[in-house]
């Protein structure tokens, strides 16, 4: 579990994260949606420690994140799965040798257990055989799908994942949401996705808060959301003609 | 951002960069790869701007050379001490602040525009130390030998006019690159080598880690890496030879 409670980050005078509180479960998939500007990523970069905030508490178990050591830090980011918005592939390595990078620097498995489970990871992201392609050989589509399988390598118990479906076709984009979904149940783990798309908050948005100009705006799952009387997220969800049009059906 | 600033931020990547390293066999594999890469790669333009420097050193002395009062030999004499004292350790660090130092802070600067270096820092890696660190301990390893290699190139260049032109004959160009000699003067060049192979890869280095934007500022840092290094060769050449000998 993941508790946040009184974030506020500011960058000199702005205040971009305004007092956040809010807890992600674990065998859930946790959507954060929000406009651009209204500090989603800055939210995700807090949880990950790339960000410190200027007030706040973030507990990872029953951990306060901001008050570890380093090497404490270290052992939770251990835990951690990351997915980033450009996939973040190393070009330096084929598919194969980013999988196997964290298991490289954190595990003591011998060479065999390493191919294995890289084998794994990329059997469950559907990228099997690829092994040997170089990131350049990858659509963007298959670098998301890498980079989750890289996230997946050291079995963590935390998956973040930054705009998994920006600049993926709807089908591609449907892919992903289903295997952060069958992932996060079939590992247990509290995932947390930024995202603009609409398609996941319906499809597999367990919880989603909404962030409006730095502040927690509304929370709730997809059931409620659709439904919700809150203007600015109306405002949010409905904004696309096609979303329009199925608001007048409601 | 000052020039206080700069160094501030420049020490404080080089402590991250020597805190803390990763695994030393992770660390040696990136070594020698980049070894490779930044040195190994390097010499066949090394030898070519080597051997023609040498060629053209050579052509000046042969042909300013009408006095029948100065030794032929002198050529020889003069094409050493320019080779091994100037040329190949300082001319040729700064052409290889451009090849090199280019690349190093492109490499690293594009990394972290697309967020590989966020990916390595939230996995818990020290990202400086494993992007940063093997690159200045390859660099430093494999420039004195770049740096011998642009000599003997250098000093081949010499060779090549003796047999083409006939001015200086070839006995008295090699009597001129023995003429005086001390190993010491080798020995300062790859000293010299060694510092200038640190001065590329660490400020490459640094400006490539703190790129910040995107394309645009990934091209800007890469030639600000170039400059910036071949100023602080220029300036560490002076203190060096002052050390050595002044």
């Amino acid at each position: 579990m993941i508790k946040v409670k009184n974030l506020v980050k500011k960058f000199d005078d702005k205040v971009v994260l305004d007092s956040i509180n809010t807890t992600f479960e674990p065998g859930k998939v946790n959507l954060v949606i929000g406009r651009s500007g209204s500090g989603k990523t800055v939210f995700m970069k807090c949880l990950l420690g790339l960000l410190i905030p200027e007030e706040g508490e973030l507990y990872y178990g029953n951990k306060n994140f901001y008050s570890l050591s380093e090497s404490e830090q270290k052992n939770i980011r251990k835990e951690m799965g990351v997915v980033f918005q450009s996939g973040a592939i190393f070009d330096f390595f084929d598919v194969e040798g980013n999988v196997r990078f964290p298991l490289d620097m954190f595990s003591n498995m011998n060479n065999k257990e390493k191919i294995d489970r890289v084998n794994f990871c990329l059997e469950k992201v559907n990228l099997q055989g690829t092994n040997k392609l170089k990131s350049s050989e990858l659509s963007g589509g298959m670098k998301k799908r890498l980079a989750i399988a890289r996230a997946i390598a050291l079995n963590p118990k935390y998956l973040f994942f930054d705009e998994p479906n920006s600049g993926l076709d709807p089908q591609n984009a449907v892919t992903i949401d289903e295997l952060i979904y069958n992932l996060t149940h079939e590992f247990n783990t509290t995932t947390i996705v930024n995202t603009h798309d609409m398609n996941s908050v319906i499809k597999i948005g367990e919880k989603v808060i909404f962030f409006y100009e730095g502040n927690l705006w509304w929370e709730g799952s997809n059931d409620n959301i659709l439904k919700t009387d809150n203007k600015e997220l109306k405002d949010f969800i409905f904004a696309s003609s096609l979303a329009q049009k199925l608001l007048e059906t409601l | 951002m000052s020039l206080f600033d700069g160094i501030t931020d420049y020490l404080l990547v080089m402590q991250k960069t020597f805190t803390r390293p990763v695994k030393f066999k992770t660390i040696a594999k990136q070594v020698i790869h980049e070894m490779y890469y930044l040195g190994v790669e390097s010499l066949p333009i090394v030898c070519f701007l080597s051997l023609f420097i040498g060629i053209v050193v050579m052509i000046q002395i042969a042909f300013q050379m009408e006095s029948p009062l100065i030794p032929k030999y002198t050529a020889g004499f003069i094409t050493r001490v320019v080779i091994i004292y100037e040329f190949s350790p300082t001319i040729m660090s700064m052409l290889l602040s451009g090849r090199v130092g280019s690349r190093i802070a492109a490499e690293i600067g594009t990394m972290k525009v697309t967020e590989q270096i966020d990916a390595l820092e939230v996995m818990g890696i020290n990202s400086a130390s494993y992007l940063i660190l093997p690159k200045i301990i390859a660099f430093v390893l494999i420039m004195p030998v770049i740096i011998t290699f642009s000599i003997f190139s250098g000093l081949f260049g010499g060779y090549l006019i003796t047999m083409g032109t006939g001015e200086i004959p070839t006995s008295e160009y090699f009597y001129g690159l023995r003429a005086f000699f001390t190993p010491f003067e080798v020995t300062y060049a790859l000293i010299k080598s060694l510092f200038f192979g640190f001065i590329i890869a660490s400020i490459s280095g640094y400006y490539g880690y703190i790129v910040e934007g995107g394309a645009l500022e990934v091209g800007k840092n890469s030639t600000k890496a170039m400059v910036q290094s071949s100023i602080f060769i220029i300036i560490f050449d002076v203190i060096l030879t002052q050390i050595f000998l002044g």
